[in-house]
């Protein structure tokens, strides 16, 4: 039976795979129907009819995945690395008899390539469900606090 | 020791008919030049009519360096005002949008104006009588940027008070707002979404010139759209269906012969456009029940015509490019002589389905956000250029692509699209809105 400490312990798993670079084994978290998506406006509800950073599907991420790997990458020379620092996720929801888990969870995120660092803090919200013995994720909507501010380039998963 | 200042010859130098010298992406005088003199001498994109839906609504941009505000008034009228109180000079307005109500009020000392920025009230008024204030500037108000013209429901100014009138600078190149703008059933566009902002730490001409660079999406974009065709002709399976992003990445990918083949139109004053036969927005899917919607709204045949219009990107001099295809704005701001702020804005067709909103919003952010991958792609050359043009090697950048020895200036012609005319269309338009007020200068200081 899934419980609340399941949950804050693939949060953290996931942002592990991320920041050790283990791209594959960070998309194989995903749902098959999984999106992971940026908005761009406050408390945004809709990522289709309203602006987003991103709102990707499976095989969107495949393809991000696998430029960052790719032999005329060049935004990637040299390559970007990440870290992330995660407050504790508060379990908004674990219900296993309904089959749903949601988490949101406060974290700053630094991204580096060469002599660049540059720091952003949001939330993260995973909306997970079941499969097999495993969680996996449906959505994962990340809230920058200043999504509107014009940023340089965000190469890699935060 | 200044090299540039008011010396219209040594700019006009930077410009030869084929190459540009370094200085003018990397000097911070010519920068500082560009500000004083290119931008307010042309006729800048401010806003969009639809983000002053409601009398006291406001919007807030930069020409060049210099503040400004749009406002629409309580009858209506839309007027461009410099973003200073007469007093102190401090902003008026500081957010991006808003609604003042009836009057904008200085958050200073509450002097406060109408919306079509007459001064309304200043508190203790008493204290400037017979002080001679009614003979002074700031007894009209906010000052007021005199030549405004709105173009179905674009905001464009000049500062300059003389210069190249509205209809001069951009002629025949207004077909693509027109053509945008009627691809709505009803003839109307609407802003609905917040811009994707993006910093580029480079020169703002960098980002233009790059609009009408034919030769470099399947060397630079191999990495985004060449990973994306290679990934869905993998995992497509049994498909038929091509996803809207596939369709949106997949056209970057194209040859050479694509572009040559597409043509490149350019107009005078440093307006051009890629895509004059076809081009990477021919082929999206129908959406459906558009169609049928154009065709009820302006007939079979000028509905065919307006959609058979599939220009890529369209440059208007100096610093936005229009995308009608997609409907998408890009406003490429100067900051600094290496740092730009990039707005890309959505229109929305007024009428139409939802789905070619849906197709827009999806577009730039997959091509135009800090976050797309296809940026990336742009903005990491955009560096090395920045970086790589302080090499003293060669202080030319070469323009010279299907140069034929002698070219006409100012005229519109069409192309083949693999031509770095455009860019030295643009080039030449760059030096003559640089100079233009330079030497009635040095007449009236002689």
């Amino acid at each position: 039976m899934i419980d609340e400490k399941d949950i804050a312990e693939f949060i953290y798993r996931e942002a592990e795979l991320l920041d050790t670079m283990q791209w594959q084994a960070w998309l194989d978290l995903f749902h098959p129907e999984g999106r992971y998506w940026m908005p761009l406006e406050w408390q945004q509800q809709d990522p289709v009819l309203q602006p987003s950073l991103m709102y990707e599907d499976l095989l969107l991420l495949k393809v991000r995945v696998e430029r960052l790997a790719g032999e005329r990458t060049f935004s990637q020379k040299p390559k970007s690395r990440c870290h992330h620092l995660l407050q504790s996720p508060r379990i908004v929801a674990c219900v296993p008899e309904a089959g749903v888990f949601k988490a949101r969870t406060s974290y700053i995120y630094t991204e580096t390539r060469g002599d660049m660092l540059e720091r952003y803090s949001g939330w993260a919200s995973h909306d997970l469900v079941q499969v097999g013995d495993a969680l996996k994720i449906r959505l994962k909507r990340v809230d920058l606090v200043n999504f509107d501010a014009p940023f340089g380039n965000i190469q890699l998963f935060m | 020791m200044k090299k540039y200042g008011e010396n219209a010859e040594a700019i006009a130098a930077l410009v030869r008919e084929a190459e540009v010298h370094r200085d003018v992406y990397v000097d911070p005088e010519i920068f500082e030049l560009e500000m004083e003199h290119l931008f307010p001498n042309s006729w800048i994109y401010v806003g969009h009519a639809s983000q002053l839906a409601k009398p006291g609504d406001f919007i807030t941009a930069n020409i060049g360096r210099q503040p400004v505000m749009a406002s629409r008034h309580s009858d209506g009228s839309i007027h461009v005002f410099y973003n200073r109180c007469p007093h102190k000079g401090v902003k008026i307005a500081s957010e991006p949008c808003g609604n003042t109500g009836k009057f904008f009020r200085c958050p200073y000392h509450a002097w406060s104006f109408k919306t079509d920025g007459s001064l309304l009230a200043i508190p203790l008024k008493k204290g400037y009588e017979g002080t001679g204030f009614g003979d002074t500037q700031a007894n009209e108000g906010l000052s007021k940027v005199k030549n405004v013209v709105i173009y179905r429901d674009f905001i464009f100014a000049r500062l300059s008070v003389s210069g190249v009138s509205f209809e001069d600078y951009f002629g025949e190149s207004l077909s693509t707002i027109d053509n945008m703008v009627d691809r709505s059933p009803e003839g109307k566009l609407a802003v609905q979404a917040t811009p994707i902002r993006y910093m580029h730490t480079c020169n703002w001409k960098m980002l233009v010139e790059n609009q009408t660079d034919t030769c470099h999406p399947m060397v630079a974009h191999e990495s985004s759209a060449g990973t994306a065709v290679k990934v869905w002709k993998r995992e497509q399976g049994d498909s038929t269906e091509t996803p809207m992003a596939v369709q949106l990445y997949g056209p970057f990918m194209s040859p050479y012969e694509f572009y040559e083949q597409s043509g490149i139109r350019i107009w005078p004053n440093g307006h051009g456009h890629t895509g004059v036969a076809n081009s990477i927005h021919s082929n999206y899917q129908d959406v459906s029940g558009y169609l049928d919607q154009m065709v009820a709204a302006y007939g079979e045949q000028r509905a065919h015509e307006i959609l058979g219009e599939v220009r890529h990107n369209t440059v208007y001099f100096p610093n936005i490019m229009v995308k009608g295809a997609v409907q998408i704005l890009r406003n490429f701001i100067p900051i600094a002589v290496d740092k730009t702020l990039v707005e890309s804005w959505v229109y929305r067709l007024v009428g139409a389905p939802d789905k070619l909103y849906e197709r827009a919003l999806m577009y730039n952010r997959f091509i135009n956000a800090p976050t797309s991958i296809v940026g990336h792609d742009d903005l990491e050359m955009y560096e090395r250029a920045q970086e790589g043009l302080k090499s003293n090697g060669n202080q030319w950048v070469n323009l010279r692509r299907l140069y034929d020895g002698h070219e006409e200036q100012d005229v519109t012609a069409v192309i083949n699209g693999t031509s770095e005319r455009q860019m030295r269309n643009q080039f030449h338009a760059w030096a003559k809105f640089m100079t233009m007020d330079m030497g009635k200068r040095i007449e009236a200081a002689e």
